[in-house]
């Protein structure tokens, strides 16, 4: 289909940029070594564009997860460099929120307090105006009843539904989420897949997510990195072709289950290969 | 009606079981007063000696809170200053474990020496007593902020101080809790300690410390008895005082704190 590491066009649904510029996101010869020697990241090469919905599946050790870190700048690289929007991801981190596997919410700090942290850190907002951007972003995510609730008292799925809220508050132009529903059940998982593309629709942001379900990757993603361990290299990339908007029917499509399928191979291959 | 009962029935048997073994006890061997007055001659003592038990209570009350209270402000200091790097816990860690080690009981009358006899020498033992755990417990609770609670503050450029102010702070409540507790009640043990040995030269009244050591030379073991049970209604009440403002500050989000048992 494709071959290994290309840089790829925008995928059909999208809209491609106006003119050949450069790319939003640039990764050249990334390479993260470990200081006992280990090689997590060897050589990456890949090129986003705004707007990309980018999977990132493959083995445990392939380091899909310390890909994500290095393009949040809270990692840094052995060698090679990485440009978003023209700048390195240390001074790229106002455009970026990350979502980690737990939801990472503050236990002392009130659902609506939480979603509030970002603007908060970042300053420049009067409370009033926080507290209303965060009202409006719990009703995005349909929480506005547990606004004044303490996150013990929600269940998983809402707990990373409120951390989802946090994220988007900034308005960040880039979303790194690392396995953020790997915890959750699988009906939750796919309600939340969902609520993942109805965002998108309204936000548009470009998204990095890591992932070890091949059908929530063909599901929400444009383009599926396919990771091999050993040193961790992008093996292969997998374009899914389905238009956006999604509906949830479109996992019981013939065109859908064909893809999960190639995808899962892509997967047995590269497990094969140690 | 019956969840009360079955949570009380037990330990109201226990302490009526306990009462009436004591006072068997006594009349049965025939032990002198002296030596293990019964439960009725106590409660004599409580009743005759109350001026004298309130006084001493007051004053021991007061040195313990004194020594208490300047603990947790100089604890949290400390562990503040301990938690801005691994270096600085590293050279002086093994010396703060020292003033737990050190007995007590040995240095308090080098501290008389030192700063004459009177409440401040006993506001210090307390206060060296108590030092340990609110430090011990608020670095550990301000160092063990998980790192992906970091992360997304490093994420959102949070300066030193927000990191601080907004993370490490109130994620270490819950542990300086846990110091607070237990230096509640060792606050009462190093005063008295402290008394011991402070204000026996002062002749005429003095906290419980005193009192006990008065009361233990003139046999007067009824009042001796009184005395230690005010001395542990005193570390009840610093107990309690605790673990009412832990309910008030962590009630709405920390489990610990969610329903206070009795445990």
């Amino acid at each position: 289909m494709t071959n290994p590491q290309t840089v790829s066009a925008p995928a059909e649904g999208q809209t491609a940029l106006p003119f050949p510029g450069p790319p939003f996101i640039t990764i050249r010869d990334v390479t993260k070594t470990w200081p006992n020697g280990t090689t997590v990241l060897s050589q990456v090469q890949l090129d986003v564009a705004k707007g990309d919905f980018i999977s990132l599946i493959g083995p445990s050790g392939c380091g899909k997860s310390t890909l994500l870190r290095l393009i949040s700048g809270l990692s840094p690289m052995s060698s090679g460099f990485i440009q978003i929007d023209g700048m390195i991801p240390e001074n790229a981190r106002e455009i970026m929120s990350f979502i980690f596997q737990d939801a990472t919410l503050l236990p002392w700090r009130t659902v609506s307090r939480n979603v509030e942290l970002g603007l908060e850190l970042q300053g420049g907002e009067t409370r009033g105006n926080r507290a209303a951007k965060a009202r409006e972003l719990l009703k995005l995510v349909g929480l506005q009843s547990v606004a004044d609730h303490y996150p013990r008292q929600l269940s998983g799925g809402m707990k990373m539904r409120v951390s989802i809220a946090r994220a988007l508050a900034i308005r960040p132009k880039i979303l790194l989420m690392d396995e953020p529903f790997g915890a959750l059940d699988e009906m939750t998982r796919d309600f939340l897949n969902e609520e993942v593309l109805r965002l998108r629709e309204v936000d548009k942001f470009t998204t990095f997510f890591v992932t070890h379900s091949v059908s929530e990757a063909v599901f929400l993603s444009n383009r599926i990195m396919v990771l091999k361990a050993n040193p961790g290299q992008i093996h292969r990339e997998i374009q899914v072709p389905f238009p956006n908007p999604r509906s949830a029917s479109l996992r019981s499509a013939p065109e859908f289950l064909a893809l999960v399928g190639e995808v899962s191979s892509a997967l047995r291959a590269v497990k094969s290969q140690k | 009606m019956n969840a009360f009962f079955r949570t009380w029935a037990w330990p109201v048997a226990v302490f009526l079981a306990v009462i009436f073994g004591w006072a068997g006890a006594c009349q049965l061997f025939k032990i002198p007063p002296y030596i293990l007055p019964g439960p009725i001659a106590v409660l004599n003592a409580v009743i005759e000696r109350r001026e004298n038990l309130w006084f001493a209570f007051r004053v021991t009350a007061f040195e313990a809170a004194g020594g208490y209270v300047l603990s947790i402000a100089a604890g949290i200091i400390i562990a503040l200053f301990f938690a801005q790097s691994a270096a600085i816990r590293r050279s002086l860690y093994p010396y703060t474990i020292l003033l737990q080690t050190v007995p007590i009981v040995a240095i308090a009358p080098l501290i008389l020496m030192w700063f004459g006899s009177g409440t401040r020498s006993v506001m210090l033992v307390a206060f060296i007593i108590c030092l340990f755990p609110i430090i011990a417990n608020t670095t550990q609770g301000l160092i063990s902020v998980p790192r992906n609670l970091v992360d997304l503050f490093v994420m959102s450029n949070a300066s030193r101080m927000q990191m601080l102010l907004d993370l490490r702070l109130p994620h270490a409540v819950p542990s300086l809790f846990i110091g607070l507790r237990i230096s509640g009640g060792i606050s009462v043990i190093g005063a008295i300690t402290g008394e011991l040995f402070a204000s026996s030269n002062a002749v005429g009244q003095g906290g419980l410390g005193y009192s006990i050591t008065y009361a233990n030379s003139q046999l007067q073991t009824d009042y001796l008895f009184a005395l230690v049970l005010t001395a542990s209604a005193l570390g009840f009440l610093f107990f309690f005082v605790v673990v009412f403002f832990e309910w008030l500050l962590l009630r709405q989000w920390h489990e610990a704190a969610m329903k206070p048992q009795m445990e």
